[in-house]
């Protein structure tokens, strides 16, 4: 027996394929979804029992597009490999780790390619054009209307979500005017000694209604790093091991990037519901037994769901759970206390999950009475992926 | 007041003479025709050989302003054809610089010419510091007028080599009048601005369809024809039965705004702001992006009644776009 985890434990089980031509004809989401289903009837699966998917990170095929097609209800796992044809076995990889740790049971592998027919690698013109690769078309779907920025996204799903559970823009300013009290006390943060009143959010100009400029994260520069290593060598090393006690990736039912707007209810973040519901399996965890949390903050109204996927609060209702400043500092679960992206800086959630560290290891500038365990999350409108980070 | 010690070294440069730069191909045809092309030049005498023969020439000559462009360096900068100088010939310009004076433009050339070069010769040019003013102020700022001269000669086997013709290049080194701003772009006139058009959308098989729809002022949506189940945005299968079969039929144009937003920044030409934007529940169920026109702030809520109409833009898309109704 080998003592390897990987080892033994996952089998190629279905394959499929297109013809091989130079010129396919058709679009590469369909040759991609071709195959696809082909492999799944090899292997008598059913499509919407697909959970992972692992594929080159130059392919133009997004896996959530293909999840979407297929019907997957919970995807847990999906990875990209760089570099070229030099991937070429590593989604195997992936799909194997992921099966042989159980985050993943039924992995898809594909690589789709129009690329003599629509844009040749030997040209030595890389500049796509007008080529119709997924992203192209997609985004034709709003940017001939003028509908091109994130907050105009986030603010479509804001606004619907306000008419069905009565929150305001004022629910939104008390998101800010929390984190901007933490950026306030954090001498890291570009707005240190810098807070703002919820008169002061309402006062701010529109950047796109229902969104003032202070429910708008800034832009930043800025590295975030971290070293992972097994919790046995970690006990041995200078600081406090922060222990992964849960990790995953979440697409869920009718998944796009930022244009989730098909979906029968677009109130919710039902990825981050996965994410959630995969962490605190993992760690054997609820909402109740979390100290303090990272809660992704590009823009504010992305934050109220994010607090009711994660159980913090009842659906529809995390306007009640700030309004009564459990958000806050003091509050009954602190959120953002290095000062969230809104305030300390934007670094795509990388300085998120530092201060989750932080918190773990009783270091955080605002630090939380008796931290145990510390929810981090990552990008919302989009596939996202979330963290448990806890004391061993 | 210039320091003197600049002026000093300044006057040392005057005279300075740089080795030879080489053409990396003898005057050839097709770089003429090429040229000629991109320039808009349509002087047979540049690209007809019968018509040159008959204007007294052995074949087509290269047009006179043509001539700095044979001795050019290569796409990639400074790349010279072999026994090429590789001396800067406006080393000068490095000295000015390191006393206060970061920005340069281009004043002037002045081209001349001995004769009317032909195919096969072989050119190169030397450079030499013509002039370098005293230091001056213009409305740029305040600096120096530095000359070059370029004599070029053609390659002659067992002869002295022919002078045919010079370029005489004038810049001006100087520190800007309005520090802060990049003078040389500043003081630009400007040129008139192109009018920015909506973008287009990318269009695949997928989804043409719908585009082709809306020339003819129809709001198509996709259908699978096994099991019935209409989808927006299109897909190469369908969500419910993984089936590829699908036609697309027209939709009424009715439906409700199931969101929005109004858009105030930031401004992007060619849009218009505020910019209202629905996302549209069809009465067929399916839901679509659309701009919003002929609404009214204050009465814009979920739930409004809307109706498509087309709209050509740019004269060369076609949107659909929803205006409110009556409930």
């Amino acid at each position: 027996m080998s003592d390897s985890f990987l080892s033994g434990k996952a089998a190629i089980a279905g394959l499929g394929a297109t013809e091989f031509s130079k010129n396919s004809g058709r679009t590469e989401l369909r040759l991609a979804m071709e195959a696809t289903l082909e492999a799944l009837a090899d292997a008598g699966i059913d499509p919407g029992d697909v959970d992972g998917f692992s594929s080159y990170s130059v392919d133009k095929v997004p896996e959530y597009e293909i999840a979407r097609l297929l019907g997957c209800k919970e995807v847990k796992f999906f990875s990209q490999i760089p570099h070229g044809g030099g991937a070429a076995c590593g989604p195997v990889m992936h799909a194997a780790m992921a099966v042989a740790t159980g985050v993943a049971k039924t992995v898809v592998v594909y690589r789709a390619m129009n690329e003599r027919s629509w844009y040749r690698f030997g040209t030595g013109d890389y500049g796509f054009g007008n080529t119709p690769v997924f992203d192209n078309v997609n985004y034709g779907w709003y940017m001939p209307h003028g509908f091109h920025t994130p907050a105009a996204w986030v603010g479509m799903f804001a606004q619907r979500y306000m008419h069905t559970y009565g929150a305001t823009s004022e629910d939104f300013g008390r998101v800010a005017v929390a984190v901007r009290d933490f950026a306030a006390t954090n001498p890291n943060a570009f707005f240190y000694e810098k807070p703002i009143t919820l008169e002061d959010h309402q006062n701010s100009r529109w950047i796109c209604e229902p969104l003032h400029l202070l429910d708008c994260c800034q832009e930043s520069d800025g590295a975030v790093a971290m070293v992972i290593t097994s919790v046995e060598r970690a006990r041995d090393l200078k600081q406090k091991p922060v222990i992964i006690k849960g990790a995953s990736q979440g697409i869920a039912d009718g998944q796009q990037s930022m244009t989730s707007f098909y979906r029968d209810d677009i109130t919710g973040l039902p990825e981050m519901g996965v994410v959630a519901q995969e962490i605190y399996r993992q760690a054997g965890l609820g909402p109740d037994a979390i100290q303090t949390a990272v809660i992704y903050d590009h823009f504010t109204p992305f934050v109220l769901p994010q607090l009711e996927e994660f159980g913090f609060a009842e659906r529809g209702g995390a306007k009640d759970f700030i309004r009564a400043g459990h958000h806050a500092r003091g509050g009954r679960l602190p959120i953002n206390t290095h000062g969230g992206q809104l305030g300390e800086a934007y670094i795509h959630g990388m300085n998120g999950v530092a201060e989750g560290v932080r918190q773990v290891r009783g270091q955080s500038v605002n630090q939380v009475d008796d931290v145990e365990n510390v929810v981090v999350t990552a990008g919302t409108g989009v596939p996202t992926s979330g963290l448990i980070l806890g004391v061993a | 007041m210039a320091d003197p010690k600049l002026t000093e070294q300044i006057e040392a440069f005057v005279g300075r003479e740089y080795g030879r730069v080489y053409a990396w191909d003898r005057v050839n045809a097709p770089m003429i025709r090429q040229w000629c092309e991109i320039m808009g030049v349509d002087n047979p005498l540049y690209t007809d050989p019968a018509f040159a023969r008959e204007a007294g020439y052995d074949d087509v000559v290269a047009p006179p302003a043509m001539l700095q462009v044979w001795c050019m360096a290569g796409l990639d900068n400074e790349n010279y054809p072999p026994g090429s100088t590789d001396e800067n010939s406006f080393e000068v310009l490095k000295l000015i610089e390191g006393y206060g004076y970061p920005a340069v433009v281009a004043v002037n050339t002045e081209l001349t010419f001995e004769r009317y070069i032909g195919l096969g010769e072989k050119l190169y040019y030397t450079s030499r510091v013509a002039s370098i003013s005293d230091e001056k102020t213009t409305g740029l700022g305040t600096g120096f007028f530095v000359t070059l001269s370029m004599p070029f000669y053609s390659e002659r086997d067992g002869a002295d080599d022919e002078p045919v013709g010079e370029l005489l290049f004038r810049v001006f080194k100087f520190k800007p009048a309005h520090s802060g701003q990049p003078a040389d772009k500043a003081d630009q006139p400007k040129a008139d601005k192109p009018v920015a058009k909506r973008p287009l959308p990318g269009v695949s098989d997928d989804s043409r369809f719908f585009w082709e729809g809306c020339e003819q002022n129809k709001l198509l949506i996709q259908r699978c024809t096994d099991c019935q189940t209409l989808r927006h945005p299109p897909a190469p299968v369908c969500i419910q039965c993984h089936s590829f079969n699908w036609d697309a039929v027209e939709a009424s144009g009715k439906g409700q705004v199931y969101s929005f937003v109004v858009m105030h920044y930031p401004e992007v030409p060619p849009f218009d702001y505020p910019n209202p934007i629905g996302l549209i529940e069809l009465d067929e169920g399916v839901r679509l992006i659309a701009g919003l026109v002929g609404v009214n702030r204050e009465d814009l809520e979920i739930g409004q009644r809307v109706q498509v109409e087309f709209t050509r833009f740019d004269d060369r898309q076609t949107l659909p776009q929803f205006r409110p109704v009556a409930q």
